[in-house]
């Protein structure tokens, strides 16, 4: 019996393929160059990158699927897939310099990144739960041992052990999830399990509810959402600074956009019941955020749990079910790229003078490098949403969504916990100005995170004034979801 | 045998895997063996899906559950053994450098 083939167009995998021969490629060479050219594989990475960027802007994002609907290239795709392309190259661009004075720079530090963003290149463009799964596994391994990275530090180690318990608890209440939709309506397909649901005429069995449940809380986890958020602090924390930057961007880029493909192509019949639920975490997320973030004296946690508090305001977006909702979360989820990108470089900076990760270690840094300082209360204050900065665009969109759609509560709440959140912001900025400086900061700023870190000032400044491109873009984005 | 007998099965291999790496004190090798126990009961729960219903992607997606389940196990244990080093213990309670 011959075996009927599906028409298999590899063109719309393009980006993927290069990546994955890139990342391929690249760790032959590292083994090839020996400990000389080593430092030269982190740059052809992120040429790489830039390569894969140019491939998924030449792409048409037309909708057209590959792999018997398996692999989706759409707008949406296109859109997410650059974003993750430049949460993946900023935070390689700033930690050049901190990989090689660890000693972390064996070539494999640059491929196991790719081979993440590879991961999460796939959960984008993920048109069934078994693409989900695999890009979603491929993304988490290799990030659990990039936190594991600095071999002989206990921290380090430790944090990489902790995420991977985590980690795989988290994955496997996700598969557990998928078979029970799977068993409801006999495919993992989104859009056959889409096609079921409105079917069903509300007749569903519960089977379904709780498959939804389980699928939105494993992939709250990947997006440290409360109350799936214990590890962030912890591994934040423990793992590499660089790789801090990184975990803080990137995993949640390719998470929301499973998210929405998950709850706005499979489940959007069921937003009666996904809507609360995400409500009531996003509450929760902004809860923990801003009261866990005042109590922390090392930066790098209190920037895990300020990630949590972004994650409620993204989280109140996406709960609206509304166009103009899905597109302030992709103006936020932009913004905060840059901006928590940007606030990293900074600490990775410090870091190289040999101080600690401590709050305190910012005291009086604006009057030994006053323009550091700048660049760091930029970033501070736009986290907190304080116009005229991109920050606050991205709050103001949000809000202005929960409004439209009737959620007056939540958007009360959520300016409240904002207005908190806005606190340990601040504190940052009154060590850096009004508090004499403990060290002498003498430390040298390399060329690339200078560029990285004043390119993210500057975005911050001319989105925060002229927003108006970014809405441009996310608006012809989020068209195909109405 | 009918499906609720592979069904209640999974949810208890589920339920005994998620409880092994709550309540358990002692050994991370104890935690790893709950997350395979977790991935297993999945692929039950697929297998038992996809044969009652005749169709064949659930048992599809058991081979690739299986595959990355060995994954999962290669790099668990060699992050174990990267703490282990620094540590000379695998203690569930002596993992606490970091407060949280």
């Amino acid at each position: 019996m011959p075996v009927q083939m599906p028409d298999i167009n590899l063109g719309l995998m393009l980006p993927e393929i290069l990546v994955a021969l890139l990342a391929m490629a690249l760790l032959l060479l590292s083994a090839w160059y020996g400990k000389e050219g080593r430092g030269t594989i982190g740059w052809m990475s992120i040429l790489g990158i830039g390569l894969t960027a140019l491939a998924i802007m030449a792409s048409g994002g037309s909708g057209e699927t590959t792999f018997g609907g398996m692999f989706v290239d759409d707008q949406f795709s296109r859109f997410m897939k650059l974003l993750l392309c430049v949460s993946t190259a900023l935070p390689l661009l700033i930690s050049l310099n901190y990989v090689r004075e660890h000693k972390m720079d064996g070539g494999e530090y640059y491929v196991i990144t790719l081979f993440s963003m590879l991961g999460g290149m796939i959960m984008i463009s993920s048109g069934d739960f078994v693409m989900l799964y695999l890009g979603l596994e491929l993304m988490s391994l290799s990030i659990y041992v990039l936190a594991a990275f600095k071999r002989g530090d206990v921290k380090s180690s430790e944090a990489g052990l902790k995420y991977f318990i985590l980690g795989s608890l988290a994955s496997g209440i996700l598969l557990y999830g998928i078979s029970l939709i799977y068993g409801s309506f006999g495919s993992v397909s989104f859009i056959d399990v889409a096609q079921g649901i409105t079917s069903a005429h509300g007749h569903l069995s519960p089977a379904v509810g709780l498959g939804m449940v389980m699928i939105i809380g494993g992939l709250s986890f990947k997006i440290a959402a409360a109350p799936f958020h214990m590890w962030a602090p912890d591994v934040y924390e423990g793992s590499p600074t660089s790789v801090t930057a990184l975990m803080g961007v990137m995993p949640k880029v390719a998470a929301f956009a499973v998210l929405y493909r998950v709850l706005l192509i499979a489940f959007p019949g069921l937003h009666d019941q996904w809507g609360p639920l995400l409500q009531f975490m996003a509450v929760l997320s902004l809860a923990v955020g801003s009261f866990a973030a005042i109590a922390q004296t090392n930066i790098k946690r209190m920037l895990a749990y300020s990630a949590v508090g972004h994650i409620g305001f993204l989280l109140i977006g996406l709960a609206t079910g509304t166009s103009d909702g899905y597109q302030s979360v992709l103006i936020y989820l932009t913004i905060y790229i840059f901006m928590n990108t940007g606030a990293f470089a900074l600490v990775l900076i410090l870091n190289q003078d040999g101080i600690g990760d401590n709050l305190t270690d910012f005291k009086g840094l604006a009057k030994k490098r006053p323009y550091l300082a700048m660049l760091m209360a930029t970033f501070m204050f736009s986290m907190g949403g304080i116009p005229p900065l991109a920050g606050f665009i991205g709050k103001l969109y949000v809000f202005m969504a929960a409004v439209k759609a009737g959620m007056i509560t939540i958007a009360i709440v959520g300016v409240l916990f904002s207005a908190v959140s806005a606190f340990y912001y601040l504190r940052v900025v009154k060590y850096m100005y009004f508090d004499e400086a403990e060290s002498p900061f003498s430390m040298e700023v390399s060329a690339t995170s200078q560029a990285v870190v004043v390119l993210s000032g500057i975005i911050m400044l001319v989105w925060g004034v002229f927003p108006g491109s970014l809405l441009a873009w996310t608006e012809t984005t989020i068209r195909m979801f109405q | 045998m009918h499906l609720d007998h592979y069904l209640v099965l999974s949810a208890l291999l589920f339920t005994i895997g998620v409880f092994g790496i709550f309540l358990n004190r002692r050994n991370v090798i104890i935690i790893m063996m709950s997350i395979e126990l977790i991935l297993l009961s999945v692929n039950i729960n697929f297998v038992a899906f996809s044969s009652f219903m005749g169709n064949i992607d659930g048992q599809i997606m058991t081979f690739f559950v299986l595959t990355v389940a060995a994954a999962e196990a290669a790099i668990g244990l060699a992050i174990l053994v990267t703490f282990f080093r620094n540590r000379a213990t695998i203690d569930v309670e002596e993992i606490d450098t970091l407060k949280g």
